[in-house]
């Protein structure tokens, strides 16, 4: 595997929420096969300052795949070509010397770009605020199987409980819909005995939210699970859909 | 919250767009089968159609229902189309679907335009056959037979004389190609718009719907093509 490797990055640039964007390309010389996708913007970055140009702004944080901070698409895909991963956890030996990549941000109305690559993800903190929690004061941790869980729940609600709350999902989905997103709180919450009191109201109420802040219908394209760092399934979309079914007949 | 609100809500309007997509499959399936009657001779396919226009009362009230099927069907396809517009107003300079298990095709994406041009064929088609000549409104004695003594409309001459121009028969072909391919994401989509789905399910009811998506439009289409080619 060679050690240092050419790559050519075509990056959106935007200096602020309603500049103009544009596409700059770059050179990164020195890259090298162990370094993560961001590494390699942070390798960029440093070319940029040292030449007096404005680095990259982008979004990054635990850089292990589990906060959901980061977040660009990557020659088309969301996170880029890598299955169940974050773009900080794609490694730049999935490319090979000469390659160019294409970096855009997330393209949604409800996530305005503020600059650059990163892009306001508020319109998800209010949908959790609509409804996206339990109201009761649960106190400290009960005795374990004090309350009785059945296994099959309790892995179901975890695996819809995974969201980092990316975007990926909206960013992929041709409709720009947050469905995936919004319906994996639903369907965690609604999976166990804490949710379930409020299940009613917190449907109709992050559905609505999730409407007004305008995000586009779902189409079952099903892309949202195929770039979802966490593999949600769109079965979890199913389940929101049979929530507000029975919110709706009260 | 009241009906109305919830079923404009982007949840409410995929049970409208499911339901009444599954009910418009079932209206296309016996459609379908009905129009094979004619591989039994014109004579069926007359006494077909004049059975169903027997049933009086009870026909309007089914055409009726689909008139508000198709009506709901086709605002609430558009209002979804004009909001994915809406909710991305700059698209990307490069996309491509992540491939499995995204149900991202052709099907899905054109979704909008196989729906658009089946709605004008349908109006296209209603005015040729149904209000075509001998039709309501259209008496013409030209387009009257008699089956076992029983006077009925001559469809069968009708669709005979249409499917022999090659407009109508291969235009109809190729609509029929369309049905198929908003058949083959449709069928599906309407199940997981009703919560009726879950992962075990999704590839088998993705290829059943797929495959009766296919085998509908392959029956529509055996009847333009066995005229025009003077095999029936």
């Amino acid at each position: 595997m060679a050690e240092s490797m050419n790559i050519k990055l075509k990056v959106w640039r935007q200096a602020g929420p309603k500049a103009q964007g544009r596409f700059e390309t770059y050179t990164v010389p020195d890259a090298n096969p162990h370094m993560s996708f961001l590494e390699l913007l942070d390798v960029l970055n440093e070319q940029l300052i040292k030449s007096g140009k404005d680095p990259i702004e982008f979004d990054h944080d635990c850089r292990e795949g589990i906060c959901g901070s980061c977040g660009v698409v990557v020659d088309g895909v969301a996170h880029g070509p890598q299955r169940r991963t974050a773009c900080c956890q794609l490694h730049m030996r999935h490319y090979k010397d000469g390659d160019t990549i294409v970096v855009e941000p997330w393209r949604a109305e409800a996530f305005p770009i503020i600059k650059d690559l990163v892009v306001d993800r508020s319109a998800f903190d209010r949908i959790i605020a609509a409804g996206g929690f339990v109201s009761v004061n649960a106190g400290s941790a009960q005795d374990a199987n004090c309350l009785p869980i059945a296994k099959t729940a309790a892995d179901l609600a975890m695996d819809f409980a995974a969201c980092i709350g990316c975007g990926a999902c909206v960013a992929a989905c041709p409709n720009a819909s947050a469905s995936l997103f919004t319906a994996a709180k639903i369907s965690h919450l609604a999976m166990l005995p804490q949710g379930a009191p409020e299940r009613k109201s917190r449907v109709t109420a992050m559905v609505n939210q999730m409407a007004e802040e305008g995000f586009g219908d779902c189409s079952n394209h099903a892309e949202c699970e195929a770039v979802c760092p966490k593999g949600i399934s769109i079965s979890t979309i199913a389940t929101m859909r049979r929530e507000y079914f029975k919110a709706m007949l009260g | 919250m009241s009906l109305k609100n919830s079923l404009s809500s982007p949840v409410g309007k995929k049970l409208i767009t499911g339901i009444t997509g599954l009910g418009l499959v079932v209206f296309v399936l016996l459609h379908m089968i009905g129009n094979l009657s004619m591989f039994s001779g014109d004579d069926a396919y007359n006494e077909y159609a004049q059975l169903l226009a027997s049933f009086g009362p009870l026909l309007y009230l089914m055409e009726a229902g689909l008139v508000v099927f198709f009506l709901f069907h086709i605002v609430n396809g558009i209002q979804i189309w004009v909001g994915s517009k809406k909710a991305r107003r700059m698209g990307y300079d490069t996309y491509r679907s992540a491939g499995k298990p995204s149900q991202q095709t052709t099907s899905s994406r054109s979704m909008i335009v196989t729906g658009l041009v089946l709605g004008v064929f349908l109006v296209i088609h209603l005015a040729s056959f149904k209000f075509g000549p001998g039709g309501p409104g259209n008496a013409d004695p030209s387009y009257v037979t008699s089956v076992a003594g029983e006077e009925m409309r001559d469809l069968a001459k009708l669709v005979h004389h249409k499917f022999a121009s090659p407009i109508y028969a291969f235009g109809y072909t190729f609509v029929m190609l369309l049905l198929v391919l908003h058949l083959r994401h449709g069928v599906w989509s309407a199940f997981q718009s009703l919560g009726a789905m879950r992962p075990s399910l999704t590839p088998i009811v993705y290829g059943l719907g797929a495959l009766l998506g296919l085998a509908i439009g392959l029956g529509f289409i055996a009847l333009p093509l066995a005229i025009y080619f003077n095999v029936i």
